[in-house]
């Protein structure tokens, strides 16, 4: 069962998760990150890095969240991969605050 | 920055931590050449000989490692020993930086009475002669017994005792080792303890893991009720938003209290035991625990012994309790945290940074975390080394190392002959529908290539 990103990541984008990757499966627009189904390899790294908890394990993911794995494996066939952490968005620490992280 | 001379920089380990240091260096826009020199003739470090048989998926992080070693300023020096072959000091001689990636490839001790009895052993040997490591591959497990010991709940654990549970239908398609295959495939074990030092919210396996326990073919995952009930300060600790995966295990340990007894084997999870001494005259027949009772506030409670006895009566015994790392001629050791001292990758020496020498992954922060863990690591040590200015002084790099090499009669393995080796083992996997058969002797290694470089 793959990994998702999930709506946690909007306006955050911390990207901690790029950096502990083995295997290069993150891409990212603007807004947010998504995981390559077909890539990643359900090691779990990127879990506990996030700091907004934007990440789970299919299995264990909260049913609301469940259209985030038809969006993750769409977006990253057409988004370009990330593969080095960057700059939160602006964003990012009223977003944490807000999600209460 | 003048770029008169490229920086020639050698890593020492050829696991994740290593390739990712090298992936860094390569793509630091640094005029770099990347030498990897590494003990056995094979590449890969754990994910090779570490991660276990039946978790195919995440050996396939070796592709990215594969991709790194293309690289035309990569080179690969297999069946090169540092310490053995060559020293620290020669290889800084010859190098601008040397960047130290050997990892963890001892067990903790644990020094208890009857602990080197005949079947007791560590995780470590158990997991190096199942992945067919050369080290481990002479090593001998009596599986005859039928019931097994694991002390620790860490995922090293977690991989042993799945071996140990699972259907051997379901290994026979793995790139297990023959030898483990055989082993198993007679094997007698039909219960398996795994024992944690404190309650149901401080075992160590990621979620996942356990999961899997729970969910083999033929067990049954059982877990003592009693045992499980938490005390207060375990409850507050799981609420905390950052103990989720505690908070998970504790979830499936819940259920496996619930489980009906099955026909199949049976892993059974037990809680605040410390064991006190290996039983048996001539081999092991019993683990004598004492209780503990946690003592101390939320997040930093502890396992204090009380005097109640237990004894578990078995006949195979396998510690797994962290790993350790051994230390290398001409380099600082902190032994009391079995690690190479070093700021944020810098190794130091008294607090002072040595220079020209670097650490990264398990032998710079201790034997925690995941493959892509090192990958974040070697990032930041990758990124001090090439903050400090070495350039300055010219060096010769792999040229001085080949002739020196030569010059000792080292038969070196270079990555394309490793190639040959990797081809060779997965033709003799092909013909018993296994992913690869690996060679577990340097010897047969060395046997497929040509006999001189």
């Amino acid at each position: 069962m793959p990994h998702i990103v999930t709506d946690n990541c909007q306006r955050c984008r911390f990207t901690e998760c790029v950096d502990h990757c083995p295997v290069q499966c993150f891409h990212a627009d603007d807004e947010q990150l998504y995981i390559n189904p077909d890539v990643c390899v359900d090691c779990g790294a990127c879990i506990p890095v996030c700091p907004v908890q934007a990440i789970y394990d299919v299995v264990d993911m909260p049913d609301d969240k469940e259209p985030w794995v038809a969006v993750n494996k769409e977006r990253a066939n057409v988004l370009p991969i990330i593969d080095a952490k960057q700059n939160p968005l602006p964003t990012a620490e009223a977003r944490r605050a807000e999600l209460g992280f | 920055m003048s770029a008169r001379c490229p920086l020639h920089i050698v890593i020492v380990g050829s696991g994740p931590s290593g390739f990712y240091a090298a992936e860094a260096l390569l793509r630091s826009g640094r005029d770099v050449r990347v030498d990897m020199i590494e003990r056995l003739p094979n590449p890969y470090g754990l994910v090779r000989s570490g991660v276990a048989p039946d978790h195919p998926k995440l050996k396939q992080s070796i592709s990215v490692y594969h991709g790194i070693a293309q690289d035309e300023y990569f080179s690969f020096f297999g069946n090169v020993a540092a310490g053995r072959d060559v020293s620290i000091a020669e290889l800084q001689g010859r190098y601008h930086a040397v960047l130290l990636a050997c990892g963890a490839h001892e067990d903790r001790p644990l020094t208890i009475p009857g602990i080197g009895l005949p079947g007791s052993h560590s995780a470590t040997e158990f997991v190096g002669w199942y992945n067919g490591h050369p080290d481990f591959c002479d090593h001998a497990f009596d599986l005859s017994c039928e019931t097994a010991v694991i002390i620790g709940q860490g995922n090293v654990a977690a991989d042993v005792c799945r071996i140990l549970a699972k259907p051997i239908d379901e290994l026979r398609t793995s790139d297990i080792a023959e030898h483990a295959l055989d082993a198993l495939t007679a094997s007698k074990i039909k219960e398996i303890f795994v024992i944690g030092r404190r309650g149901p919210a401080h075992a160590k396996f990621t979620a996942k893991e356990l999961r899997e326990l729970g969910s083999i073919a033929g067990a049954t995952a059982h877990a003592s009720a009693e045992e499980c009930v938490l005390n207060e300060e375990s409850r507050i600790e799981l609420e905390d938003r950052a103990n989720f995966n505690a908070a998970k295990n504790v979830v499936l340990f819940d259920t496996f209290a619930e489980q009906v007894e099955g026909h199949g084997r049976k892993i059974r999870f037990r809680f605040c035991l410390s064991p006190v001494a290996l039983l048996g005259l001539d081999r092991v027949e019993g683990v004598s625990f004492l209780r503990n009772r946690l003592e101390g506030p939320s997040f930093s409670q502890i396992a204090r012994a009380t005097d109640q006895i237990e004894t578990i009566p078995c006949g195979l015994v396998l510690r797994s309790i962290g790993y350790r790392s051994v230390p290398i001629d001409g380099v600082p050791f902190d032994d009391t945290r079995g690690l190479v001292p070093n700021r944020a990758g810098r190794v130091t020496d008294g607090g002072k940074p040595v220079g020209g020498l670097y650490v990264t992954g398990w032998l710079k922060r201790g034997p925690t975390g995941i493959i892509g863990t090192n990958r974040a690591d070697s990032i930041e040590t990758v990124g001090n080394m090439l903050a400090d200015a070495m350039e300055l002084e010219t060096k010769p790099g792999a040229d001085a190392l080949r002739s020196l090499l030569a010059k000792r009669g080292i038969r070196w393995v270079s990555y394309a002959e490793w190639l040959k080796i990797d081809a060779a083992e997965i033709e003799r996997g092909r013909k018993k529908g296994k992913p690869r058969e690996k060679f577990t002797r340097v010897d047969e290694m060395l046997a497929v290539l040509p006999s001189h470089a």
